[in-house]
């Protein structure tokens, strides 16, 4: 169900040019190819006389490597090459140029379970994993430090050599204006404190990648990436190549939802392979190895204090987070600053502080999960909002409704916010579902919640410091009438490719049949940072839009000689170019792009985009800023049975803002797709590992994601306010909606029988232990007793922007407080 | 025929016919091979999908003798007088079938990993209850897992290819066992 939005003032929005292509329901420009089984993914490659790699992997959490003896793998028949960290220059890598931590194979130390230390090619899998298992490896165990109180210890091993502390990766601590004012002021001052278990993508696809390397020095890699551009970059500085000499394409992602944006170890290791033997190298993970590469959701303990004043009105927060960060940096320096950043443009907040911690642990290492880093604070704040709405005596969602954050204002932490459609979806959702008649009414066992959240549509600033476009795209026109549309973005299932055909094509008044998209491929494509952040459609689209609109000029000035009008007076709409109030004059698409071809040469024309600078000029601004924010308010009833402690999801209402909906249909896939991801996070996944550094649960069965049985009819509203920045004014809609839900699913277990289960996921032993302590008269609740002592250091100060625009640190006050 | 066993350890390789999709082809495959692998590796049938070689998930789904069958866990040589049917089998004559055809107008293909198995297993359900309501949609699908769409525009789909299958029974779509 699509409708549109009222616009800023209030007013209804002008009527819009009835569009051909963008805002309708069409199928994917890749829907074919995907039902019949012709899409090839990584796997699915085959090259002459390839080899298959298998990785070593280490079994100790924890442990230096003394001595590696690869002598009897290489003897057995059929391997190829048997390589180690030796076989690699001492270069290490990483997403964040702050966080170069990993090799390609580890050299001295493994630092969790799965921490590869050599790989095998030879003639086949089954021969490569035979002679894998003869790779002596001797280790010197080391503790395994398995929680982040023991990482933080005195006298337990350093995993890194860097950081901010031991075992400390990062140490963040801002304030913007003074909470304590803020806190006396109140009228309610409540503090809690949840936990938010670590999971992970589980896409269907496992990773894999295929190397080539040719004897002309150049190298190919195909890989089931979101990234590949960060991967190209990564791979020429660990091979020591000119990045002219390499070419990364990703391959069509079956599943990513953030699990395949690093640059991985297993991407290195072919191409080293492949250059060793000459001979094309694929790798395939296992099920079980894609659970040892993890990048999955932070676990994070939370802590929230705030002010409000009686009618909800949020006067100061103070909001800590520690994250168990795993074996390595992957994204997590980010991954920490967003536990922080978002918190302020649902509501508004008058005084913010905000402290993360980042903390090494010997598991996988942890990194951007759908909606990365904000999952967890939100499901904090909303849960904690509910309990404060129930003490002031407030409804929860009137209570939110009427704390909205001003439309283009800018937030106490210097976040800007543009078009903000939140409170249309507060009042969707609370229609569609009943939710006043609802509401502390429904008989024992069966409750509704309530929850609301916002979204970056894309990083407002790259992950590696530069002043370079974030999308390219080419657009070619053929004598023929055909167009090809080129751009560096990765479709993981989310439709990027067919939305660079719905905006060229409705640019260009064509067919997205007529259009075909070439993408991902870093010799053939511009550059686009990749897939992650939400950033495709807003960004793609509007570098699409930039190329196409200059092509349209020129077939457009073509069209108009020929006819003899003024150009202004040229349409185009269904594959022709005609007068304006008189259709019969007109001509073909390829009879004006011929014409075009003549005067102007060859059609050709690049566009790009590069987000507004708007950071603020604070250590850490540059994470929390977006072109535009998304907005979702979600409702969720359910029933739970009193004597299991099972919580069964019956319905969810969601809204969803996420402005002009290219396509809804394909919208609509990412709200139900975030909803099912939220849902199976909420009730049932988990990343857990025991002491000894084996993953619990390393198979799709045990660690339990929703069937179609355990997934509830979704209702899913699109608000579609028209925001200036977006291409035909779209948002984001792949994570945003994913953000609601779980907070939403917690609030309605309470709703339903009186428990706070202050962790994800929201287990029956969790509930019957909550029921139980409540029969006993005990705090009906389960959730973290106790924090970690980890003393924050002092605050960068900023002043909100209404006191210094620019968001500069203030200066030291007794010695502290200043830019380290 | 027993595997000859090689200084290496290495089994041979055992000759074996299957019909797959109508067709008969005869590879030369280790016994112990999954009829998974032998689809995807010797028959370059890279159709079906592996997502955990467990059987845990369903992605790995085909037909054999019409019945939902997973490949990663049946051996190829154990299916050698079956009718096997995979999705490079399902459309006809360059044309689409139904369930493809609804799959594709209404989203329910996303990145399309898990869509293989699904179309299999959607197509043995209307082989066998041709007007199934949404619940046995539902349960016919249990052990198939897709982790994009929520199952949604799934359950929608498989609901309008068996309306459209069931006005149009003239059609020579339907999936013979």
């Amino acid at each position: 169900m699509t409708e549109a939005c009222r616009t800023d003032d209030g007013s209804p929005p002008p009527p819009e040019p009835q569009r051909a292509v963008v805002g309708r329901r069409l199928p994917k420009v890749d829907a074919c190819a995907k039902v019949t089984g012709e899409t090839r993914y990584a796997d699915d490659l085959v090259l002459p006389r390839m080899a298959y790699a298998k990785l070593l992997r280490a079994q100790h959490p924890h442990a230096r490597i003394r001595r590696i003896d690869a002598a009897a793998a290489r003897a057995v028949r059929g391997v190829y090459a048997v390589i180690t960290g030796e076989d690699f220059p001492p270069v290490r890598f990483g997403i964040l140029p702050v966080s170069q931590d990993e090799e390609p194979l580890c050299r001295d130390k493994v630092r969790h379970v799965g921490d590869p230390v050599a790989a095998v090619a030879a003639v086949d899998e089954e021969t490569a994993e035979r002679a894998a298992r003869l790779i002596a490896v001797d280790y010197e165990p080391l503790e395994p430090l398995m929680s982040i109180e023991r990482a933080l210890a005195e006298g337990t091993e350093r995993i890194h050599e860097y950081g901010d502390g031991h075992n400390v990766h990062k140490l963040v601590s801002l304030e913007f204006g003074d909470v304590a004012e803020g806190f006396r002021e109140a009228d309610l001052v409540r503090e809690d404190a949840f936990f938010f278990e670590g999971n992970t993508h589980l896409p269907m696809e496992q990773h894999a990648a295929v190397a080539q390397w040719t004897a002309d020095g150049k190298l190919t890699l195909w890989s089931s990436t979101q990234t590949p551009h960060y991967v190209h970059r990564a791979l020429g500085k660990v091979l020591g190549l000119p990045l002219s000499r390499i070419r990364v394409i990703a391959t069509p992602n079956g599943g990513g939802f953030g699990g395949k944006s690093d640059p991985f170890s297993h991407e290195m290791v072919v191409a080293r392979l492949a250059q060793l033997t000459g001979r094309p190298v694929k790798t395939t993970l296992t099920r079980e190895e894609v659970f040892y590469t993890h990048r999955g959701r932070h676990p994070v303990l939370m802590w929230v204090r705030s002010g409000v004043r009686r009618d909800g009105e949020i006067l100061a927060l103070h909001f800590r987070t520690w994250l168990d960060g795993g074996a390595y940096g992957s994204y997590g320096v980010a991954s920490t600053f967003y536990t922080g950043a978002l918190q302020t443009v649902t509501y508004r907040v008058a005084r913010y502080k905000f402290e993360g911690c980042r903390v090494f642990t010997n598991k996988p290492p942890c990194g951007p999960k759908r909606g990365h880093g904000t999952p967890q604070p939100r499901f904090a704040l909303e849960v904690h909002l509910d309990r404060i709405a129930e003490q002031l005596g407030l409804d929860p969602a009137a209570m939110r409704r009427r704390t909205v954050v001003p439309q283009h204002q800018k937030t106490v932490n210097h976040l800007t916010v543009t078009t903000c459609g939140l409170p249309e979806c507060i009042d969707r959702v609370v229609e569609a579902s009943g939710w006043t008649r609802k509401f502390r009414r429904l008989p024992y066992g069966r409750g509704i919640g309530f929850a609301a959240s916002a979204y970056l549509s894309g990083a407002g600033l790259p992950i590696y410091r530069n002043d370079l476009p974030h999308s390219g795209v080419v657009v070619k026109i053929d004598r023929g009438g055909g167009v090809a549309v080129f751009c560096g973005s990765t479709d993981i299932g989310q439709g990027s490719d067919s939305v660079l055909a719905y905006v060229v094509a409705e640019v260009l008044g064509i067919q997205p049949e007529d259009v075909r998209v070439v993408t991902a491929d870093t010799d053939l494509t511009p550059v686009d940072l990749g897939s992650y952040s939400s950033r495709v459609t807003l960004m793609t689209g509007n570098a699409a839009k930039d190329a196409a609109e200059k092509l349209r000029a020129l077939l457009v000035d073509a069209a108009a000689r020929k006819l003899e009008v003024g150009p202004a007076e040229i349409s185009t709409r269904e594959g022709r170019l005609f007068v304006r109030g008189d259709p019969a004059r007109a001509l073909a698409f390829d009879e004006a792009a011929r014409l075009a071809e003549a005067a102007a040469g060859t059609l050709v024309a690049a566009g790009s985009y590069t987000p507004p600078r708007r950071a603020a000029r604070y250590k850490g601004a540059g994470v929390g800023p977006t072109p535009a924010y998304s907005y979702s308010a979600c409702a969720v009833e359910v029933r739970v049975d009193p004597e299991t402690g099972e919580v069964r999801v019956e319905r969810v209402w969601i809204a969803h803002d996420g402005g002009t909906a290219i396509n809804p249909l394909l919208v609509e896939g990412q709200v139900e797709g975030s909803v099912y991801m939220a849902l199976g996070e909420a009730l049932m996944e988990e990343s857990a590992f025991r002491p000894h550094g084996l993953h619990k649960i390393p198979s799709m069965l045990e660690y339990k994601s929703p069937t179609t049985l355990e997934t509830p009819e979704i209702t899913t509203i699109l608000v579609e306010t028209r925001d200036p920045e977006g291409p035909f004014g779209a948002k984001e809609a792949g994570q945003g909606p994913l953000l609601p839900v779980i907070p939403a699913v917690a609030n309605a277990v309470y709703d339903a029988v009186g428990v706070r289960i202050d962790e994800v996921p929201i287990t029956p032993e969790k509930v019957l232990l909550a029921l139980d302590r409540k029969a006993q008269g005990r705090v009906p609740r389960v959730g973290p007793e106790r924090l970690p002592t980890l003393a924050f250091p002092e605050p960068i100060r900023v002043p909100p922007p209404w006191v210094d625009p620019a968001g500069r640190a203030a200066a030291a006050v007794h010695g502290q407080g200043s830019v380290p | 025929m027993d595997p000859e066993s090689r200084p290496d350890g290495a089994a041979g390789r055992t000759l074996l016919a299957l019909v797959v999709n109508g067709e008969r082809r005869e590879v030369a495959v280790p016994v112990h091979h999954t009829l998974l692998e032998v689809l995807r590796e010797e028959l370059g049938l890279t159709g079906t999908k592996h997502g955990c070689e467990l059987g845990e998930c369903g992605t790995c789904t085909v037909l054999v003798d019409g019945v939902p069958v997973l490949s990663c866990l049946a051996l190829a040589v154990a299916c050698r007088d079956a009718a096997i049917r995979t999705v490079e089998g399902l459309g006809c004559d360059g044309r689409l079938h139904p369930l493809q055809q609804a799959f594709a107008e209404l989203g329910a293909a996303q990145c399309g990993y898990c869509t293989p198995g699904i179309l299999m297993t959607a197509a043995a359900l209307l082989g066998r209850t041709p007007r199934p309501d949404r619940e046995a949609i539902r349960i016919a699908l249990a052990g198939n897992l897709c982790r994009c769409t929520g199952y949604a525009k799934i359950l929608d789909a498989v609901a309008l290819a068996a309306r459209r299958m069931a006005s149009d029974a003239g059609a020579p779509v339907a999936v013979e066992p």
